[in-house]
Formats: C-alpha cells, structure tokens, sequence
C-alpha cells in the first residue's frame, strides 16, 4: 500500500470519505450492544417510560440482583458451561483424528470417504428424520446427547484436513525415521503445527455451543438440564406476562425489559472474554483453510 | 512342433486351464495379502477415521434412511420401516395448503432480499477496509464489526424486541422525538423483512468480509504498482484491479449462498416472528418446526423437509455448473 503524503487530492477524500463510512458501520454495529447495557443499569420505570437511548436512567443494579437471586439462572448457565466444554471437546476428539487420517494419501478410499462427509454440508435429511433418529437412540432429554449429536460437522474436518495436507512431507518423514507411529506424528508433528487452524475450529466450537439454542429447546424438556439461551428465551416470552412478576417488580426498581437486558450482558461477557484471546487466530484460519474446497 | 512342446510342460490343455485359472487365483491372494499387508501396516489411520465416520452414519445419515417417512403414512407406534407407503399423498397435501405454498414464497422472497442487500455488503466493507491506511484504526473496525457473528440469535433477537418494542424501545423513542407516532413493529407484517434483513447483515456483514479481505490480500502488488506509474486512483485501482483479482471468491460466496437459498436463518425467525406476522414471515424451516415438532405431523413436515433439501441441492448444483462453465470458478 502507497504512502499517505503519496496520495493525490482525490484520493484523500476519497480515503476520508471511507474511514468516515467504516466509523459509523462500526458504531452502528456497537450501538445495541451499549444501548441494552444501558437499559439493564436503569430503572425499570426509566426504561419503561422509553427514557433509556445511550446511557442508564436511575442507574441502579436492581434487575441484576434479581437474576442473581434467580436459582434456575444459575443452573442454566452452569449448564451452558458443561456443553460448551463438554461438546468442544468432543468435537475436537472427532475432528482432529478424522482429518488427519483424511489427509494421508494412503489412506484405501479416500476419495470416497471425503465425498462421504462432503456430501452433508449440501444434503441433510432435515428437522423431522434428524429428531426421529434422537429419538430412536434415546438421546431426547440427554445432556449427553446434546454433546454428542451436535459434534462434528463437515466444515470443521474439511478445514483442518486442507491445513494438514499444506503441512510439508519432511516433517513427517523426520518423525518416521525417528520411528513415530501416526498418533504420535498426529500429537507431537501435526498439532503443534496447526495451532492457527485448530484454534479456529476450536472457536467455531465454543461459539456454536455457547450460542445453541433451537435443537436444546426440542430436544430438552427438564429445567435443570436446559442451557442459558434457552433460559433466557424463556424468561423474554414470559416475564411481560407473568402477573406474580409484575407485582414484584412495582415494588422493586426493575421491569420485564431491565432484567432480560441484564441477562443478555451476562450471557454475552463470557464471549467478550475469550473472543480477543482467539480473534486473532480467526482470520488466519479461515484464510488458510476454508476458501481453498 | 505342438506335440513336443506339450511334451516338454507335461500338460495336457485341460490341466493348462487348470494351472491358469490357479495362477489367476494365486494373483488374487497375492493382492488380497497385500490389502492385510496395508492393514496391517496402517491400521491406525483407519482407527482415527471410524468415529468420524460412524458418526456421520449415525447422525447424519440414518435419518436420511428415516427420510422415506415422507412417503408414508407414518405411525410411532410401526416405526419408520412398518408404517404402510402412500406414494406421493403428502406432497399433493403441501401443494394444496396456502400455508406452506406461503411459507415457500417468504422464503424465496427473503432469500432474494439477503442476496440483494446482504450479499454486497461484506464485499464492500471489505474493500473499504482495504482504502483505510490507519492500522490501529482498521484493527479497532474489524474487532468490533465480527463481534456480532458471535453472538447467540437469542440475544440479537432480544435486542430487537427491546429496541423495537412500542414502550420502551429506544426506535419509537425517536420516532417521538421526531414528532412521529410509535409503531408497534415486531406485529406489523410490513416490518418484518425489513427488520429481519438488516438484522442480518449487522450480524453477519462484519464477519463475512473476512473472506474477501483474505482474497484481497493475495491480489499481486505488482499491478497495483504498474497502476501507480500509469497515474490510477485509489478509486480506479479498486474498479480495475482489485474487483476483477477478487471475482472468484466473490463467485465461489455466490455460489455457497444460493445453495442456502432455502435454509433462511429460521432461528431468528422463529425468535422473532408471532402469528401477526406470520403472513410475509413464516419460511419453510418454520412450518415444517410447527406442523412436525408442535403438532406432531412427522410424515407431512418431513415431505416439506426433503422438497426443502431437494431445491437447496439442485439450486447449488446448478449455480456451479453455470459458474464453472462461465468463470472456470466451481466448488468442485
């Protein structure tokens, strides 16, 4: 890229015009977030009233000390944590044995078994035959098979095979002359080297476990085993009206509207801890995997 | 001549056959010791293959065996193999229904407006993310622009109802600032698309300008500095070089997204649509969710899957074809 003091008069406006645009994309994008921070810090009256548009009204902490007293706030957040974990790991279990064994060219029917799992990410079979089958093998109210049904998808075992298939033959050559089997040229060759790509689908993992949301409310009917979305779900379609909680929330400084804002900031702090530990493996990652299929 | 030779081996020609189909079989063995060979030797790179692979079996294609309920008259009790066939009766029920030719229409028409509005615009965050020389400034854009992508749809749509809702919302707040009366969006079937469409491209045009940065990234410099001597501009340059280098992967996202024509991202239709709107909101996902998962027609909401399935795989097929035969761009 050219040097500022290089650029002709029109290529500065023009440069201007572009930064000024991707200001206000950006705080376009930051807006809702400060504003349901805003209205989870206010009063429920302020709230109400359509008073809150970018910082509290009567700040107060009142709809947070309602959540916190909320066990079933606890539990499902709890809950989130053990799925987020839990199915991250089995994810990267099936992933990362799956994609090495693709990438080997003497894997017998490779070519097969690549158009095998290819062939999900353009047909799936749909809604209904996906929840027969939970049913059939008795997973429905299963937190365990929650972690399991929702593993591995083709995406993640495509992208980490192209990254394996670019790592070179030699490194892999020095570790069979020093007499490695494949898990231990897997654990000790490939892994340390694809650290970008396998953040990247450990990412994809947290994230889509962090957020599901649809298949926990099909597939779970007890309170205790449901995750914070669908928690959070809940709470949004029923507290404007449930009766029992308005009368408490006259006598209290908070609203149907206060509490789901500050459940939302609960739920999303979490993401804005670990996002910019990962961020910066993302764009690598998807650069060296994903476009190439 | 004949009779020496046949001498010399000894054989008569039915034993010669015999040797021969021995030999054939020999040979066979020998390439079906050679397959335990390699298992023998490389069996472990099929032991990390089979849990992959059984997994796929079991989570994603039994149910495609479990599909042929579309065909059937399903019962729980009979199971899926036992419940009795009935030919294409669900399909001629669907194509009968107002609600489900409806739900096809909403869903083309807000895939349509997606592929309208939502598909330029992370090509032009990226090439504008291109122009800007800041490296903090740019840095500080793109963290803040892919956050939403990481953000659960049950929050987006709680964001939506709080700042759309009729009382508290921060929308009509100014909407009465500006003399205007509030409007109750989230039950004004007019608004949903609008709404819906927007949503997602704050969620997503962030994110997806990852793809096209990388791709802009690989554009030769040498022809930018070839453009610099001809006396270019920032805008010609873009016009000229940097959209043609990136046409492939701008193809390539094209083709991906009308392969998922059909699959509109019904969380967030879900989250947010209400019977009001249902009438310009309500896509196929949605209606095959209520008529199989709510009221318990698994037969006719898994026909409305596979039709779903079935024009998703032949639209993407299709676009690649044109694309490979037009651009020498395809998937595959």
């Amino acid at each position: 890229m050219m040097k500022w003091n290089l650029y002709s008069r029109g290529d500065k406006v023009f440069a201007i015009i572009v930064s000024v645009l991707i200001g206000m994309f950006t705080a376009a994008t930051l807006y809702p977030f400060i504003y349901i921070a805003a209205v989870s810090f206010s009063s429920g009256f302020a709230a109400q009233a359509g008073k809150v548009v970018l910082t509290p009204i009567d700040a107060t902490l009142e709809a947070y000390g309602y959540i916190i007293g909320d066990p079933k706030f606890w539990t499902s957040y709890l809950n989130t944590f053990i799925y987020t974990i839990g199915g991250t790991i089995m994810s990267l279990a099936f992933i990362i044995p799956g994609a090495y064994a693709l990438s080997r060219p003497q894997l017998k029917g490779r070519r097969f078994f690549n158009l095998f799992i290819a062939f999900t990410m353009w047909f799936n079979a749909g809604l209904i035959p996906f929840f027969l089958n939970m049913r059939d093998l008795n997973l429905l109210d299963s937190m365990f098979g929650i972690i399991l049904a929702f593993a591995v998808n083709a995406f993640n075992i495509i992208l980490l095979r192209n990254f394996f298939e670019a790592i070179p033959q030699s490194f892999e050559e020095a570790a069979r002359m020093d007499g490695a089997n494949d898990f231990q040229v897997l654990w000790k060759v490939f892994i340390p080297l694809s650290k970008p790509a396998i953040a990247t689908i450990t990412l994809f993992c947290i994230v889509s476990r962090w957020n599901g949301f649809f298949w926990a409310m099909v597939l779970l009917q007890s309170e205790d085993k449901i995750p914070l979305q669908v928690f959070l779900r809940h709470t949004i379609a029923t507290l404007s009206d449930d009766d029992e909680f308005a009368i408490v929330q006259t006598a209290a400084g908070f609203s149907a509207e206060t509490v789901t804002a500050a459940i939302i900031v609960c739920s999303i702090i979490p993401v804005l801890i670990v996002y910019p530990f990962i961020q910066k493996y993302f764009e690598k990652g998807i650069l060296l995997g994903g476009v190439k299929e | 001549m004949v009779d020496e030779n046949a001498n010399v081996s000894g054989v008569s020609p039915e034993e010669a056959i015999i040797q021969a189909k021995e030999a054939k079989r020999l040979a066979k063995d020998g390439s079906f010791v050679r397959l335990i060979d390699h298992f023998n030797r490389e069996w472990q790179i099929y032991v990390m293959l089979m849990p992959a692979v059984i997994w796929f079996i079991v989570f994603l294609y039994k149910p495609m065996y479990g599909l042929q309920i579309a065909f059937k008259d399903y019962s729980i009790f009979r199971g899926v193999a036992n419940s009795p066939w009935v030919g294409w009766e669900h399909f001629q029920t669907l194509f009968e229904n107002d609600s489900f030719i409806r739900a096809v229409k909403n869903t083309i028409t807000i895939s349509f407006y997606n592929l309208i509005f939502g598909f330029p615009a992370p090509i032009i965050l990226a090439l504008m993310f291109n122009e800007i020389l800041h490296a903090s400034y740019k840095r500080t854009a793109q963290t803040i622009v892919y956050l939403p992508h990481f953000i659960s749809s049950v929050i987006i749509a709680g964001i939506v109802i709080t700042a759309f809702s009729p009382t508290v919302g921060v929308i009509n707040t100014v909407l009465g600032w500006l003399g205007m009366e509030s409007v109750y969006f989230l039950t004004q079937p007019e608004w949903f698309r609008p709404i819906f469409v927007g949503t997602g491209i704050w969620q997503e045009a962030g994110f997806g300008s990852i793809v096209f940065l990388a791709a802009i990234a690989g554009v030769n410099p040498s022809l930018y500095e070839s453009a610099v001597v001809d006396g270019a501009n920032r805008w010609q340059m873009m016009w000229k070089i940097t959209i043609p280098s990136i046409l492939p992967t701008i193809l390539i996202m094209l083709i991906i997204r009308i392969g998922n024509v059909m699959e509109v991202s019904f969380e967030l239709v879900i989250l947010l649509y209400q019977p009001a709107t249902y009438e310009t909101a309500d896509v196929v996902n949605t209606w095959v969710y209520r008529q199989g998962l709510q009221s318990g027609q698994y037969d006719l909401a898994a026909a409305a899957g596979l039709f779903n399935a079935v024009v998703a795989f032949v639209l993407v097929m299709t676009a690649n074809t044109l694309s490979r035969r037009f651009s020498r761009t395809s998937l595959w």
